[in-house]
């Protein structure tokens, strides 16, 4: 039975040449801070900072991409508003740095430049201790956290499901990107935070401090995928894809779905809190478009893209699209739209299972 | 919410103390003294207008199995989900024992109270292997934080490998379930139905859509299942029905319109006259 449930196991992971170039692309991740830090900007193995923050910030897009999975490709609960949570999380770390620009603002208050601007005159109660950046963090996990919390518990107590649940979550996001744009709601309005200085006393744009924060998504990532893989293993994995499969049938096994659901409904909004909070010091600016019911949309794209319901298939889907779209964007600006859709309806029409099931299916041909 | 079903099995081993039984009749904590583990009592179910059941009365005695006939739209599926809690009844009322009121009770917690229903169309978790879905269905606690720690224990493995054999999908227990035939996943499904140890159980047109080979070795399989179990059976197939029954119970219109065995309500006007039209 030992023997057989390591073999299953292995199997899981996948083939030896998915390992090797799982391994690959891991060990060139860690080697981009090195290469940023201790090389000479001459030379071509140089990694540029632009290259660094953009690889950074599809990271966290694919840490965002994985919670996503586990909601629906896992549970089948299809949310269209998961960038709410991603910047939320965002916002939480934005309040931190926002202080921590100290008497460097342009105003050189004590308040943040656009509390000044509003002619404000204390910190509302809800900036209190966000000097603190082990606060911000709590605030960037937990207040994702308690959103995802309370609305989870409304909608899968009164057991929404399906299209009419993704069009709960879409509003939601909407609903916030209407609050955050408002000046008095007291994050900045639709300016948001930027203009940041510094972490912990650290300058931002510094090579070391962007290297660290690149080093931190990694390992976030990481452990994120690690996590992912001992839950959807677990029993409480299992019953997430029954849920998904069949939820009457696992109610008439006795099992009350409302708890699963929302475990892993607040779990995942809270990861998403974490990647928010790691991407706003690396990218430098968070504001109320990152709201959007069209970025919610596009990680549920990204997840398609990649292959639901597995591990590795989301985050190779956020990758694959974000690199492609800071080529595109580029390259032809107008046309990113249309490629993304273009992209979209292929995948639904020829790749059921994703990018994965496309090198699955290869491998399995071979 | 969470059971503590941990504790009625340890009670439940030591009161029963023949482990080869599949099922246990009786559990700590279920009033059977009048010898009926299931009272429907004057139940009515209107949906729209539409009298699914009319002032439905029932009972089902312990151990015993009973059939139940009728034409479409009798509410023979109705009254399956009142008694599991999917459907409320409008009056009148349900219970299980002589003091479980299952009005009061979610689905889930009428499954864990011991009543374990197949639907009629077969449903199982097609994305897991056999023996998952029997992993699944095992009785136990039910709590997620439980199933982040569960492990298999040997007894549960040797319970999973009894009921492989008694449903006879012990060569499939590592496909996955979405592969097996449609017979093999109503067995399937029934297999998972005596994992969770349930006293009572509803069988949905357990039969729909199999062979007569398969038909044989169900009607055999819950033979061997009444006495242990109480048994409620929806069926259409009247051979089956012949094969099987006890007592016979005809709905129609949302009521019971006979009651006997299978030749009484065949010999029975009124029988005769919902199923052949005036």
């Amino acid at each position: 039975m030992q023997s057989a449930l390591s073999l299953r196991l292995a199997q899981r992971i996948g083939p030896l040449p998915l390992k090797l170039a799982g391994a690959a692309a891991l060990a060139v991740l860690l080697a981009m801070p090195a290469l940023h830090l201790w090389t000479d900007p001459a030379s071509s193995l140089h990694v540029s900072a632009y290259t660094l923050t953009l690889v950074g910030k599809i990271l966290c897009y694919a840490i965002v991409a994985l919670a996503m999975d586990l909601v629906w490709g896992y549970t089948g609960l299809l949310s269209l508003g998961h960038g709410l949570f991603f910047a939320l999380g965002g916002y939480g770390m934005g309040m931190y740095l926002m202080r921590a620009i100290g008497h460097d603002g342009n105003y050189q208050s004590d308040l943040p430049d656009f509390m000044v601007f509003l002619d404000w005159k204390t910190l509302p109660w809800f900036w209190q201790g966000s000097e603190h950046l082990a606060w911000a963090l709590c605030l960037a996990v937990g207040v994702p956290g308690l959103l995802a919390l309370v609305f989870g518990w409304l909608a899968f107590r009164s057991r929404i499901k399906g299209v009419y649940f993704s069009i709960m979550t879409q509003a939601l996001t909407y609903a916030a990107m209407l609050l955050f744009f408002r000046n008095e709601t007291g994050f900045g309005g639709n300016n948001g935070f930027t203009d940041f200085k510094r972490i912990l006393g650290y300058g931002i744009a510094e090579p070391a401090t962007r290297a660290t924060l690149f080093l931190l998504t990694v390992l976030l990532l990481v452990a994120a995928l690690a996590a992912g893989f001992w839950l959807v293993h677990s029993k409480f994995g299992r019953i997430l894809t029954a849920i998904r499969d069949a939820e009457s049938r696992l109610m008439f096994c006795g099992y009350n779905p409302l708890y699963y659901k929302l475990f892993i409904w607040v779990a995942s909004a809270m990861l998403c809190g974490l990647a928010g909070a790691l991407y706003v010091p690396q990218v430098g600016i968070i504001n109320p478009g990152e709201m959007s019911p069209a970025n919610s949309i596009e990680i549920a794209i990204w997840v398609a893209v990649g292959g639901r319901g597995s591990l590795i298939g989301p985050v190779l889907g956020a990758g694959f699209i974000n690199a492609a779209k800071s080529w595109f964007t580029v390259a032809f600006p107008e046309y990113w739209l249309f490629f993304l859709g273009g992209l979209f309806i292929a995948t639904t029409l020829f790749l059921p299972r994703g990018l994965l099931g496309l090198l699955r299916r290869h491998k399995e041909n071979a | 919410m969470m059971h503590t079903t941990t504790s009625q099995q340890v009670q439940r081993e030591s009161w029963d103390g023949d482990t080869a039984a599949s099922g246990r009749l009786l559990q700590p904590g279920l009033d059977v003294t009048h010898g009926q583990i299931l009272y429907l009592d004057d139940i009515s179910v209107s949906f729209d207008g539409f009298r699914a059941l009319n002032r439905l009365s029932l009972s089902i005695a312990v151990g015993e199995l009973r059939c139940i006939i009728g034409p479409n739209g009798a509410g023979k599926t109705t009254m399956m989900d009142v008694i599991t809690g999917k459907t409320r009844a409008d009056s009148g009322s349900a219970f299980f024992g002589q003091t479980i009121n299952l009005a009061q009770h979610s689905e889930a917690e009428i499954a864990q109270l011991g009543i374990g229903r197949k639907f009629q169309k077969p449903t199982v978790f097609e994305a897991m292997t056999v023996q998952e879905n029997l992993e699944l269905a095992l009785a136990g606690p039910r709590s997620v934080w439980a199933s982040l720690r569960a492990r298999l224990t040997g007894q549960q493995r040797d319970r999973i490998d009894e009921l492989l054999t008694l449903i006879r999908l012990g060569e499939q227990r590592a496909r996955l379930a979405g592969l097996l035939s449609h017979g093999q996943k109503q067995w399937l499904e029934i297999g998972m139905l005596l994992a969770q140890e349930p006293q009572l159980l509803l069988l949905d047109e357990p039969v729909a859509g199999m062979t007569d080979a398969e038909t044989e070795k169900t009607a055999e399989l819950l033979l061997t299942l009444k006495g242990r179990h109480s048994l409620m059976v929806v069926e259409h197939d009247m051979d089956f029905i012949a094969s099987i029954a006890g007592k016979v119970t005809v709905l129609a219109e949302g009521a019971v319109l006979a009651e006997g065995s299978l030749q009484q309500v065949q010999a029975d006007e009124r029988v005769i006259e919902v199923y052949l039209g005036r």
